[in-house]
């Protein structure tokens, strides 16, 4: 092969890998102008306020309010956050500072096929165990504010755990032998030192774990039970924007669908901010 | 790189064999419906079964909700209009045919001893304003009422025929097809739902409605009243091959179909 050909094939390679890596960016940017330009209409026609702040959704009788659903969508977001986020840093701490080589070697696949297993799988096990749990032992009907956040802290334990795991083990070494070497204890090194310099990095691992849950469907469709109305108790059943985008979609015509497109938009702003503040905080940290 | 340009040959060769299908359409008997999303699932099983008896036919079959069938039955774009509702009066310059009839059921865990239930009743448990099984002699527990979405057929015959204008309140929990609202109902003793007569089965059991027990029975002699039919609606006489997909609904195959499926058919052989 001449060298002319070589060169003009190392081009094309290049091109060609070029048009694939910028066809992510033309994807999303088409979510984007399809979502706004399905949804946005409503938004017109039925005012933003009666929109984001109507408490009444019925999109066949013309109330199109997603306000309960956005309340929904938060406190099943700050429910797994309470449940998973302990739990998740805990697993992180462990495995940083506390794990010999083989807890790592058993720890780190299986965290790696949890974060695998298909949503529907969780929603399924939730169904079956925690929905029933919860109606004997607890009270209410099971389908409820607590059961989505169980199962939702669980589905966002991989996420948490593995940003965290990466903060604390780019906390340098000198940090940890320094406190060592003043004397303080392994656990005082952990919680006083090494821990709140990863401090950004597990800020952004419980975001990005937000992120998670707030997109989070098939699980929260099949235990959250639905209701219209913002839950009175932990016991009640709710619904969130993505769980009402997949109950109705299949059903919807006309204002209807626009009125779940609208959904989608509010679900995608909020998305947006989250990913934004998971940036901010972890460029913040690279700049320190 | 070989196996990437095997790969894209597989999908032009599918690309290609795919085509010649869908160009040849043009010289069959084609069939536009299109309507109720209740009626859709069975009217496509009943075109698979039809297409394969008469392969010279295309049947295609569309959703959009009985209102917009109707609809694009007026405006004749398309031949039969699917509807799981009555015409309203403006609407019945259209010919209808009933194809088949279901009922709704109220359906309660088996171990639930409540067997009869009022209208009256029932609107109140969906509305809200009853929350308690205390008020119907059984035990002092919540009520888990489970309705279906916004939008379903389902549904709209159940506001319709159950709740007479009353609205189901917004605490009620939703599910969104029969499957799920069984399932509820199956698993939880305290739940309370609706599902086609056709989804019942040992798991749940259906309580009476003013005394009268939801079989095909009662319904063919009009006692039980919670029954919605599955119209099809023509705009003037069928033409031929319209006409030849209605006969083979209504005909012995077709209404066998139907009652498998759990529906209560209009004729029996």
């Amino acid at each position: 092969m001449s060298s002319k050909t070589a060169v003009l094939k190392e081009r094309i390679i290049k091109q060609v890998l070029t048009v694939f890596a910028f066809s992510s960016i033309l994807f999303l940017f088409l979510i984007f102008a399809f979502i706004l330009v399905e949804g946005l209409p409503l938004f017109y026609k039925a005012g933003v306020n009666s929109i984001i702040f109507g408490m009444k959704w019925a999109p066949t009788k013309g109330f199109f309010g997603i306000f309960p659903m956005i309340v929904s969508s938060f406190l099943v977001t700050f429910g797994a956050l309470i449940i998973g986020a302990p739990l998740g840093l805990g697993c992180a701490v462990y495995l940083a500072e506390y794990a010999g080589k083989r807890q790592k070697m058993f720890l780190k696949p299986a965290l790696e096929l949890l974060a695998g297993i298909p949503s529907v799988v969780y929603g399924f096990l939730g169904v079956l165990y925690i929905v029933p749990f919860i109606r004997n032992f607890v009270g209410g009907s099971g389908f409820s504010l607590l059961a989505t956040s169980i199962v939702l802290g669980v589905m966002i334990l991989p996420t948490v755990i593995s940003i965290s795991y990466d903060a604390l083990m780019s906390v340098p070494r000198s940090y940890r032998e320094g406190a060592l070497a003043m004397g303080s204890t392994k656990w005082q090194t952990t919680w006083r030192v090494v821990i709140p310099s990863g401090k950004s990095g597990i800020l952004a691992s419980c975001i990005l774990g937000m992120g998670r849950a707030v997109g989070e469907t098939m699980a929260v469709i099949m235990v959250a039970g639905n209701a219209l109305k913002i839950p009175g108790s932990v016991l009640d059943p709710l619904r969130t924007l993505t769980s009402n985008i997949a109950l109705e979609l299949s059903y919807a015509s006309g204002d209807h669908r626009m009125g779940l497109f609208s959904t989608g938009v509010v679900l995608l702003s909020i998305i947006m901010v989250l990913n934004y503040f998971a940036n901010v905080v972890i460029r913040r940290k690279v700049i320190k | 790189m070989r196996a990437l340009l095997m790969l894209a040959g597989l999908c032009l060769c599918a690309a290609a064999c795919g085509s010649p299908g869908s160009q040849g359409a043009s010289g069959k008997h084609v069939v536009d419906i299109a309507g109720s999303t209740s009626v859709m699932p069975f009217t496509e099983k009943l075109a698979e079964h039809f297409m394969l008896e008469q392969p010279t036919f295309v049947i295609n079959v569309q959703s959009g909700g009985s209102t917009a069938g109707i609809q694009a039955c007026i405006n004749k774009t398309v031949e039969i209009g699917m509807s799981s509702r009555e015409l309203k009066p403006d609407e019945e310059k259209l010919d209808e045919i009933t194809i088949c009839l279901d009922g709704i059921a109220m359906v309660v865990h088996p171990e639930n001893p409540v067997a009869n239930l009022t209208l009256c009743q029932i609107q109140d448990i969906f509305s809200g304003t009853l929350k308690n099984w205390k008020d119907l002699g059984w035990v002092d527990r919540q009520i888990d009422a489970v309705t279906r979405e916004e939008g379903s057929g389902t549904r709209g015959a159940f506001e319709e025929l159950v709740m007479g204008g009353r609205e189901i309140d917004d605490g009620i929990m939703v599910q969104d097809s029969n499957g799920s609202v069984k399932e509820v109902v199956a698993t939880d003793p305290y739940a309370i739902g609706y599902v086609s007569l056709g989804m019942i089965d040992k798991r749940v059991s259906a309580v009476t409605i003013d005394g009268v027990r939801p079989v095909a029975e009662a319904i063919k002699n009009k006692q039980y009243k919670i029954v919605r039919p599955f119209l099809y609606l023509t705009n003037g006489t069928p033409g031929g091959d319209t006409r030849a997909f209605i006969d083979y609904v209504l005909s012995k195959d077709g209404q066998m179909l139907l009652k498998k499926e759990g529906l209560i058919p209009v004729y029996e052989f």
